[in-house]
């Protein structure tokens, strides 16, 4: 190679590899802005702040929902293996908002109790046909929950 | 002279040559791919459990993103090939990937939209990975932008890869988004080292659609870059003659 264009290679891989270590220094300085919600532990330890608006996710516990037969309030735990929080909500719920799978939700943590204005779904990361899902869950070998595949531990 | 084949990838003569052959059979086999897994995919790929059949929207949302990110590496070798070598035809490479990639990157984000208020509740979320997205698409535009900012051609170029380049550090953010934060993606549902937790019938197609969208970049790159060159060596004589052949034919 001309040395003329070594250099300018040279130059081009300098550019890359500081804008790269310059980028990721800053991303790594704000990564815990850029989560899009708080874990439950998080929330019950006390790092988050209390009466402000915020984002918690985790895994609907399994039996938890408790639907008002009057109007649209709903009360659910969230859990992330470790704690739970229970959530407080009224509205629709998204279709795929289930027992066992992750939901996020935004609102205010007050007096143990999650008051929420938005609830999502989050959905797995498993795209199964409904026969094999069927034959899954006949054999006893459901390994589809969100909850046991999604991880938690920072 | 083992360089003799890559000097000679910078003649845009050649290259509109060249490229004139490989057309016809690299159309054919977009049209073939699209029409299969399009087809395969929407309407023969089993319904998800969960999702039912909104779930089929991945068929193009998956696809688009994936190319998107994959074009924004042509475009920053293509800026680096130019600073290196001087070429202008890789300048003009990486000026038609950006508009392309704008296309692409909304195309996923929109996507997106209309997949994420059935399944998560809400059309935009600002969770990492769809944030960084965001940030891809402003890149293509301000390069896109900057390139017609400048009057001079020459510097034009040099500035755009210099963006070029700097905005790689994005592309694998967007990809380790959903492992490095919580996110409302869901984790890497096709995985490299792992086995994949997506069915295979419905995988198939998902396949056939990334490659479709790959031919389909492809197929556009080089006729906008054929058109970009005619465009710019209209004085030179071959392109006359190009032209004149055309006319005469009518």
């Amino acid at each position: 190679m001309h040395p003329v264009r070594k250099q300018r290679l040279i130059t081009v891989l300098v550019i890359v590899i500081a804008s790269s270590i310059a980028i990721g220094l800053i991303i790594y300085a704000l990564r815990g802005n850029l989560n899009a919600f708080y874990p439950p532990t998080k929330i019950v330890s006390g790092d988050v702040p209390i009466g402000v608006t915020i984002r918690g996710g985790g895994c609907v516990v399994p039996g938890s929902v408790e639907r008002s037969s009057a109007n649209l309030k709903v009360k659910f735990d969230i859990t992330d293996g470790a704690n739970s929080v229970s959530v407080k909500y009224e509205g629709l719920l998204p279709d795929l908002f289930e027992e066992g799978e992750a939901a996020v939700v935004t609102g205010k943590y007050m007096n143990g109790v999650f008051v929420a204005q938005e609830v999502l779904a989050k959905h797995d990361e498993n795209y199964v046909p409904i026969e094999v899902k069927e034959a899954v869950a006949a054999t006893g070998a459901d390994h589809q929950k969100t909850c046991e595949v999604v991880k938690y531990d920072s | 002279m083992a360089w003799q084949w890559f000097h000679r990838l910078g003649s845009p003569k050649w290259f509109y040559e060249k490229t004139s052959l490989w057309l016809p059979y690299l159309s054919i086999a977009s049209v073939l791919l699209f029409v299969v897994g399009a087809i395969w995919g929407l309407g023969f790929a089993p319904e998800d459990y969960k999702q039912g059949n909104s779930f089929r929207i991945i068929y193009v949302h998956v696809p688009s993103s994936i190319v998107a990110m994959a074009g924004y590496y042509i475009m920053a070798v293509a800026g680096a090939v130019g600073l290196i070598w001087k070429m202008k035809l890789s300048f003009v490479v990486m000026r038609c990937a950006a508009i392309i990639g704008i296309g692409l990157t909304f195309l996923s984000l929109f996507t997106g939209a209309v997949w994420g208020k059935p399944t998560w509740g809400t059309y935009w979320h600002w969770d990492a990975r769809i944030m960084f997205t965001f940030v891809l698409l402003l890149l293509y535009i301000s390069i896109m932008a900057l390139h017609n900012a400048y009057a001079k051609n020459d510097l034009a170029d040099k500035i755009c890869a210099i963006l070029a380049l700097v905005g790689t550090v994005n592309i694998p953010i967007i990809y380790k988004s959903v492992d490095w934060w919580y996110s409302l993606h869901q984790p890497a549902t096709i995985k490299i080292t792992d086995e994949s937790t997506i069915a295979a019938s419905m995988a198939y197609p998902l396949g056939i659609m990334v490659v479709a969208f790959y031919a389909l970049y492809s197929l556009l790159l080089i006729l906008h870059v054929r058109a970009e060159i005619l465009q710019r060596e209209r004085k030179t004589s071959w392109v006359k003659n190009i032209v004149l052949s055309v006319s005469q034919k009518r």
